[in-house]
């Protein structure tokens, strides 16, 4: 396969170069996901996305009943660079 | 293979906020960068103060790579066609140098 513009998609960080520029989503550590826009990334999968949501599901626990309530906590952030030592996964945006 | 490395370069001297691991945020002027992204800050504030007093006398820190989750940074900064193209050429070098 000839490979003068780097176009062909051949190994897993091929297809996260096929993102930029596109809305992607981000599974993170600690219940968090992202979804913004893809600027840039690296073999580490750090990145810099822009205006993005942070969805942190928090885990409450009702002090009288015990029981837990599960709930979305939204943040918006105009740009954010991502460590990628946290990612779990990247994908296109998953309609929820 | 340092493209973050030049990326945060270019921030030096610039306000951002960073987010620890632990849930800690700081906000500083970026005062120095390495290639392992550790960071140092200067004249830095703690969002939420109320629950994280223990740097209510630190001026300066040192931040260690690997304990960052985010860095929120100022979005007029970013030339968004470079940066990607930039991230494009990266990835086409790391390629070619991985087949040779």
């Amino acid at each position: 396969m000839a490979d003068t513009l780097g176009t062909t998609v051949e190994e897993p960080l091929d297809l996260i170069r096929l993102s930029l520029d596109e809305r992607i989503f981000v599974k993170l550590r600690g219940d968090r996901e992202l979804r913004g826009k893809l600027h840039a990334y690296d073999q580490h999968l750090n990145m810099i996305l822009g205006d993005v949501t942070e969805t942190h599901t928090v885990v409450e626990i009702d002090e009288e009943t015990f029981e837990e309530i599960v709930k979305p906590v939204k943040r918006e952030i105009d740009m954010l660079f991502v460590r990628g030592d946290s990612v779990i996964l990247v994908a296109p945006p998953i309609r929820t | 293979t340092c493209f973050f490395f030049s990326f945060f370069k270019t921030l030096v001297g610039h306000t951002i906020i960073v987010e620890l691991k632990n849930d800690l945020i700081i906000e500083g002027v970026l005062h120095a960068v390495d290639q392992y992204l550790n960071l140092k800050l200067r004249n830095i504030s703690v969002h939420d103060e109320d629950k994280y007093p223990h740097m209510i006398s630190v001026k300066n820190c040192f931040i260690r790579g690997s304990v960052v989750r985010y860095v929120q940074i100022p979005k007029d900064h970013v030339d968004v066609p470079l940066l990607q193209d930039s991230a494009r050429l990266e990835a086409k070098q790391l390629k070619e140098a991985s087949k040779h």
